[in-house]
């Protein structure tokens, strides 16, 4: 049976052309820039000087408090600057720029292959290690992962669901991971799972991947607690609400965390990344970036170092097309469109996207003919032409009544309305200014 | 690297709908109505729907051009939707200058008036078509007979509708059994073989449009099952009471203009209300002040008022209706 949750969503063009594309191992670039802030949280502090020499998976730059990850250097080499450089967001931060000479990591880094399965760490430990590591979600959102693993105190959790949903059209590194690396994913779980003190866990995917949907089944009979749940096809099921809703009926509350319901949610490439770092004590310094579109040569999914220019990722997939009109960082539905293509990939970046230029640009605007279409595609229940107006007219009170707060802004509406009209975008204009009015009232 | 990218942001992909295939969905839809139409009436359907359209088409044009001074947007498709329907709701043999009025008031007064499409309250179609009915009340209820020579307009043979016929003789006292005998059968009504507005009668091709629209996804089945519904629920109850007084509610959802306007009218995005919750409310009340006016009321035929009735709701059941919101209550599993 396939399950999906029951309000709202879409199924735009799945378009996943690197589904058949095993993960290629790109060697190091000559230069890595490794931005301080690749996280949601406070930029990590950088440690290191100009000149200094670095080895892979040293720290470069330190957490700074509890909502922040390390940072460490993807490459062994000589730190050339302290710089400031623009990232995939398009702002401006500080990032370490390091010249790559040899390929030495740090001793205590478990370089073999071999699955090591036995969890030997306590829950602390494992804690620990994932902060050590600068473990953040890997499925774009980057919440730094040892918060999502510490159960707050008075929460009870007791379901693990494993996100291998990918519902995102073009993307397949997740894919990809379920197929080639599915035992350590399935052992990241488990690991994952003694650090909340659970006893079972759920690998959500969907029936457009029966063949990681059939692999991972067959896995998990050797995990305890762990089972697949196949998904129907629906886009936003990727989306921590929906998914948990899709998995287990139980839905978080407007406001809340999947905690609050005894679930927490983590990305496939994120077990992973906990595998290795507890099992292998490997930091978070690569990662498994799809890049994509209908006129790129060579498609593919590619495992590069964080740091890695965008540009060595598209030679890689045989160059720019020259129809190329937009180049997206992550989904064609959460994306967000690069300005340039000289920035480095990221812990977040999912996927290197290139449109041709006759479908980069938006449709003409034309008036809402009050279809209801976009109320109908909203997951959260909400509706985007009225919370779009008011956000328009600046009735900011008339926003935050019509929980203009709860949308996550996966674009459904955007992408449903047949007037194309901008929703998304005054959506969150109203969003941002009415989280921000709601800081201003409680600190006053 | 020279070419500049194109920045905007997500979603960077836009579904293939658009205003315009919906509009032109609407129109495939309302073919097989108008092909029965034709097929009844002959030349009288063609030449009232081409009338209709094209002034439709040319009123919103012109105020546009030289009123509005905007780019004119006529290739929306919702001018041509606007005066198939004025078309469809007005009988065949209507001088062409009376259809010209309607549409001056359709597009002109009903819908151009409140900012074009998507600002408009009321359905600009029906808005035209009551107007035409107190201004012209003669011409707007000499209802062409199907029988009668399909190559006559003006001059064609005129009788009354199935549901005059019903209304007056119950208000003269003869029972509904005997004046089943002078109405057609139910089949005959099916196939539209009936007096009526030139668009209502065939009750057939009607579902078969409104079924293809419901499978483009371009409508949703709460109206039209909610008012159908309503109606025959309504009538049901009548006829169980009294079945001499009352005729049975199969009779009352092939007569009339209850498919066009449930499937086609009451259905208008832009004056239909957003929610399904609200859209069945809004059915049911379209259904019950359609069968007060039929069974109590002065006309013989109430859905064009009992549509603008329930289009003034359409803003307040917007502000209450609402749907319901994810993560509203507190489910632990």
């Amino acid at each position: 049976m396939f399950k999906t949750f029951p309000k709202g969503g879409i199924h735009p063009p799945e378009n996943k052309l690197t589904a058949g594309k095993p993960i290629v191992v790109l060697p190091a670039p000559l230069q890595v820039t490794v931005p301080v802030s690749q996280h949601i949280g406070a930029p990590a502090t950088p440690m290191v000087e100009k000149g200094a020499a670095v080895k892979a998976g040293q720290v470069i730059a330190q957490a700074k408090g509890f909502v922040s990850a390390n940072i460490h250097s993807p490459v062994s080499g000589k730190v050339s600057k302290i710089d400031t450089v623009v990232d995939t967001t398009g702002y401006k931060q500080t990032a370490i720029v390091i010249d790559v000479e040899g390929d030495e990591w740090v001793e205590t880094i478990d370089r073999s292959k071999t699955l090591v399965r036995d969890v030997t760490m306590t829950r602390e430990q494992i804690i620990e290690r994932c902060q050590q590591c600068g473990l953040v979600g890997m499925g774009g959102a980057t919440f730094p992962t040892h918060i999502k693993m510490t159960v707050p105190a008075g929460k009870k959790c007791d379901l693990l669901i494993i996100n291998g949903v990918e519902c995102e059209p073009y993307l397949t590194s997740d894919h990809r991971l379920m197929l080639e690396k599915g035992a350590e994913v399935l052992t990241g779980a488990s690991i994952i799972m003694r650090a909340l003190g659970v006893d079972s866990a759920v690998v959500g995917i969907e029936a457009n991947k029966p063949d990681a949907i059939a692999h991972l089944t067959e896995l998990a009979k050797g995990f305890k607690g762990v089972t697949v749940q196949s998904l129907k096809v629906k886009y936003p099921q990727g989306g921590e609400k929906q998914l948990i809703k899709a998995c287990t009926g139980r839905e978080v509350p407007s406001g809340g965390l999947p905690v609050d319901v005894g679930v927490v949610v983590q990305n496939v490439g994120t077990a992973l990344a906990v595998y290795e770092a507890v099992q292998k004590n490997k930091p978070l310094m690569e990662r498994v970036v799809t890049v994509t579109g209908r006129s790129v040569k060579n498609p593919g999914n590619f495992q590069v170092r964080i740091g890695t220019p965008v540009t060595a990722l598209i030679e890689a997939a045989g160059g720019l097309p020259d129809d190329t009109g937009k180049v997206i960082n992550g989904g064609p539905m959460m994306g967000k469109a690069l300005a340039i293509t000289d920035v480095p990939v990221t812990k977040g970046t999912s996927g290197i996207i290139m449109f041709p230029a006759e479908s980069s640009k938006r449709a003409e605007v034309l008036p809402c003919i009050r279809c209801g279409k976009c109320s109908s595609a909203c997951a959260m229940g909400l509706e985007p032409w009225l919370i779009s107006v008011v956000s328009e007219k600046a009735m900011w009170d008339k926003a935050e009544q019509e929980k203009i707060t709860d949308c996550m802004e996966c674009g459904a509406c955007a992408y449903t309305c047949p007037a194309k009209r901008p929703l998304l975008d005054y959506i969150r204009l109203g969003k941002s200014t009415v989280i921000r009015m709601a800081r201003e009232r409680i600190s006053k | 690297m020279n070419n500049l990218l194109n920045v905007s942001p997500s979603p960077h992909q836009q579904s293939p709908e658009t205003t315009r295939k919906l509009m032109y969905g609407v129109v495939t839809a309302l073919a097989p109505a108008l092909a029965a139409s034709v097929y009844f009436f002959g030349m009288g359907a063609i030449i009232v729907t081409l009338t209709s359209v094209l002034s439709c088409v040319a009123v919103e044009y012109l105020i546009q051009k030289f009123i509005l001074k905007t780019k004119p947007s006529v290739t929306d498709g919702s001018a041509v939707v606007t005066g198939l329907l004025l078309a469809f709701n007005v009988p065949s043999n209507l001088p062409v200058y009376i259809i010209i009025i309607g549409a001056i008031i359709s597009i002109g007064v009903a819908k151009m008036t409140f900012g074009g499409l998507g600002s408009n309250p009321f359905n600009p179609a029906l808005v035209g078509r009551v107007f035409l009915l107190i201004s012209f009340p003669v011409q707007m209820t000499s209802w062409p007979v199907p029988s009668g020579f399909k190559t006559g307009y003006l001059d064609a043979v005129t009788g009354a509708t199935p549901l005059g016929t019903m209304s007056e003789g119950i208000r003269n006292g003869e029972t509904v059994a005997a004046l089943m005998e002078k109405v057609p059968s139910h089949m005959q009504l099916f196939y539209g073989q009936m007096g009526g507005s030139m668009g209502e009668i065939a009750a057939l091709a009607l579902i078969i449009g409104g079924i293809y629209m419901i499978w483009r996804k371009i409508i949703t089945w709460h109206i039209p099952v909610s008012v159908l519904l309503t109606v025959a629920i309504f009538t049901g109850i009548l006829w169980f009471a009294d079945p001499t007084k009352f005729a049975d509610p199969l009779f009352h959802l092939l007569t009339g203009g209850i498919m066009l306007g449930a499937i086609y009218m009451a259905t208008d995005y832009v004056t239909s209300p957003m929610t399904p919750k609200g859209m069945i409310i809004y059915g049911i009340g379209i259904g019950v002040i359609t069968v007060l006016i039929r069974t109590w009321g002065a006309y013989p035929e109430g859905v064009s008022f009992a549509i603008l009735i329930m289009n003034a709701f359409v803003p307040l059941l917007n502000m209450y209706i609402k749907p319901a919101r994810f993560g509203k209550e507190v489910k632990h599993g």
